[in-house]
């Protein structure tokens, strides 16, 4: 053992390690999966992150089950608070039930990987790039997926549009139909609070060519986190027209913004 | 019948003869290195010659060639000067398969490689042979890579009768491979890019060899990704293959093209260019159709193929 793998090892507390022991993932020889997932770079970081999630957010979660226990699935909700905290608290939910845990996959901005080690680290805990191939090939592989298809449309937004839901773009609907996988939704609530953007500093960000660079908070606040799963959805893989996908698009959206009144109903602080 | 091996004097190829002897085949061994002999044993003719040259065309005259193997290529570790390999990839290429019409063989094989796809951030993982092949945008290395494909296409599919059969094998190593990425892991100390670890895959050369063997069997003209079903991140192979890495400034990108141009004046030889995206982005390709199709089985894992590196490093140390 190197000692990097030293170090990682000491870093997992042993209920983690045990936790992931039965969770099977296929990687090859040297640990990694086609796309970078590391199992043991992934476990470290859940141990970091488990602190993050139960202490500094405090996420409450319900319904989580409805998560299938195997098997391919998409996991859609809504985005929002700048930078990605929703999508790793909602993976961290999943690796974090206690019935079958898995490790779900997400899908990122175009840019991250041209990030140093933001990119790789992203990787290695299982969030690629969210380009249609990535996803196909993931529910071919029977994988969970995160989507978030507002994209930065919704993680971008200013805190005077908070719980708006944008445009939903119509993909996921048709890679759900192609590869006969269900749609779990998802309403997140307190990912708007965690960075509430008065503005955004649009000729910088396209200097730097990032999406976006809000006026916000330097760092996320500690805004406590509801996600809120709701039943499983699944459409027929049918010769639907791009007007039929719409309105299951907005279906979706419709049982989302759902799942985020519950939410915001259920909330007695924001902080 | 015989079959024609052109870069015979490559490790690949070697195998692939010995693979073809012994199943009975007679072998027309072409090579282009210098300083190089062929020995000619039972059943391989060896030629030394150049395929862009006229007098090519006789060892079509003198044998009665049933199939090619074209696995013959002036590597960017061989000649620098990207219009020489221009010419003699890709102008030499369509000679042989011009002559492989006119004498009327009736298969033929060519050796491409993952490199083709170009290694870009926005890269989803698990290519399929479908995907669009960017690496010429990349870098003017590259070029004859892509456009020595773009010609074989233009063959499988204007003369069905050539039986083309196009593989993209994932990185080629093992003993005496020459090939870019082979080389850094030969060296005792290494550079990569700071931040950056994208994903390899890696063929060792003798499951390479049966690979070839087994499409040249089968015979079912088409285009496949040639990788086994194991990744491992360059820094991670790096060790695997026991180098001493290096770190090399990732940002910004001119830094890094600037070290891998002035490196080699100062004496030193830090990476060539082109390998620089390579380094960043990972090219992850799907290899499944060939090996459903052709029943390929790799007898190598990825630490067992990067394992000769260390190994041979670990004996040069002692000795």
């Amino acid at each position: 053992m190197g000692l990097q793998a030293k170090l990682l090892d000491t870093l997992v507390p042993a209920d983690i390690k045990k936790r992931f022991d039965k969770v099977v993932k296929p990687v090859g020889d040297a640990g990694y999966d086609p796309w970078g997932f590391n199992i043991e770079t992934a476990k470290a970081s859940m141990a970091t992150f488990r602190w993050v999630y139960e202490k500094y957010f405090r996420v409450q979660t319900s319904g989580i089950d409805n998560v299938p226990a195997q098997g391919r699935a998409l996991v859609i909700a809504n985005h929002a608070g700048q930078l990605p905290m929703d999508g790793v608290m909602i993976g961290m939910s999943i690796a974090m039930r206690d019935n079958n845990p898995r490790f779900a996959r997400a899908m990122v901005e175009r840019f991250f990987p041209t990030v140093p080690l933001l990119g790789n680290w992203l990787n290695s805990v299982g969030a690629v790039i969210g380009d249609p191939v990535n996803c196909e090939k993931m529910l071919d592989r029977d994988e969970v997926v995160i989507v978030f298809p507002e994209g930065v449309r919704g993680s971008g937004k200013m805190y005077k549009d908070a719980y708006q839901l944008k445009r939903f773009g119509n993909g996921f609907v048709r890679m759900a139909m192609q590869y006969g996988a269900p749609i779990i939704p998802v309403g997140v609530v307190g990912s708007e609070e965690t960075m509430p953007a008065i503005a955004n500093l649009k000729p910088v960000a396209k200097m730097l060519g990032v999406p976006y660079i809000p006026v916000a908070p330097p760092f996320p606040l500690p805004a406590r986190m509801y996600l809120n799963y709701g039943e499983a959805i699944s459409f027929p893989n049918d010769d639907a027209s791009e007007e039929e996908v719409t309105e299951r698009v907005e279906q979706v959206k419709a049982e989302i913004a759902k799942l985020i009144a519950k939410g915001l109903k259920e909330r007695e602080s924001i902080f | 019948m015989e079959i024609m091996v052109t870069g015979a004097a490559g490790t690949l190829a070697k195998h692939v003869i010995d693979q073809l002897r012994d199943a009975g085949h007679s072998v027309v061994a072409c090579y282009f290195r210098d300083a190089l002999e062929l020995d000619n044993r039972e059943r391989v003719t060896s030629y030394r010659v150049d395929i862009t040259k006229r007098g090519f065309e006789d060892v079509f005259r003198n044998h009665k060639i049933k199939a090619v193997l074209h696995l013959g290529r002036i590597t960017t570790t061989q000649d620098r000067l990207a219009n020489r390999r221009y010419n003699a990839n890709v102008m030499g290429t369509r000679k042989l398969l011009d002559l492989s019409r006119k004498y009327g063989v009736e298969q033929v094989l060519i050796l491409s490689t993952y490199f083709v796809y170009g290694a870009s951030a926005y890269n989803p993982a698990l290519l399929d042979e479908e995907a669009p092949l960017k690496a010429s945008v990349l870098d003017r290395n590259l070029v004859d890579m892509v456009e020595l494909e773009n010609l074989a296409h233009i063959y499988m599919f204007q003369y069905p009768e050539l039986h083309v059969t196009i593989l993209r094998p994932a990185n080629i190593v093992g003993p005496h491979t020459q090939n870019g990425l082979s080389l850094q892991l030969s060296r005792s100390t290494t550079p990569y890019l700071v931040g950056f670890n994208p994903m390899m895959q890696f063929v060792q050369v003798e499951d390479m060899a049966d690979a070839v063997v087994l499409a040249f069997k089968g015979n079912k003209p088409g285009i496949y990704n040639v990788a086994p079903e194991d990744w491992a991140g360059y820094q991670d192979a790096l060790k695997m293959a026991g180098c001493a890495t290096l770190p090399v400034p990732s940002i910004p990108p001119g830094l890094t093209n600037l070290i891998a141009d002035l490196s080699p004046k100062v004496g030193l030889r830090a990476f060539p260019r082109y390998l620089v995206p390579y380094m960043k982005y990972p090219v992850v390709i799907d290899g499944t159709k060939f090996t459903k199709t052709f029943g390929w089985e790799p007898k190598y894992n990825i630490r067992e193929s990067l394992a000769y590196y260390r190994d041979k490093k670990q004996f040069k140390k002692a000795s």
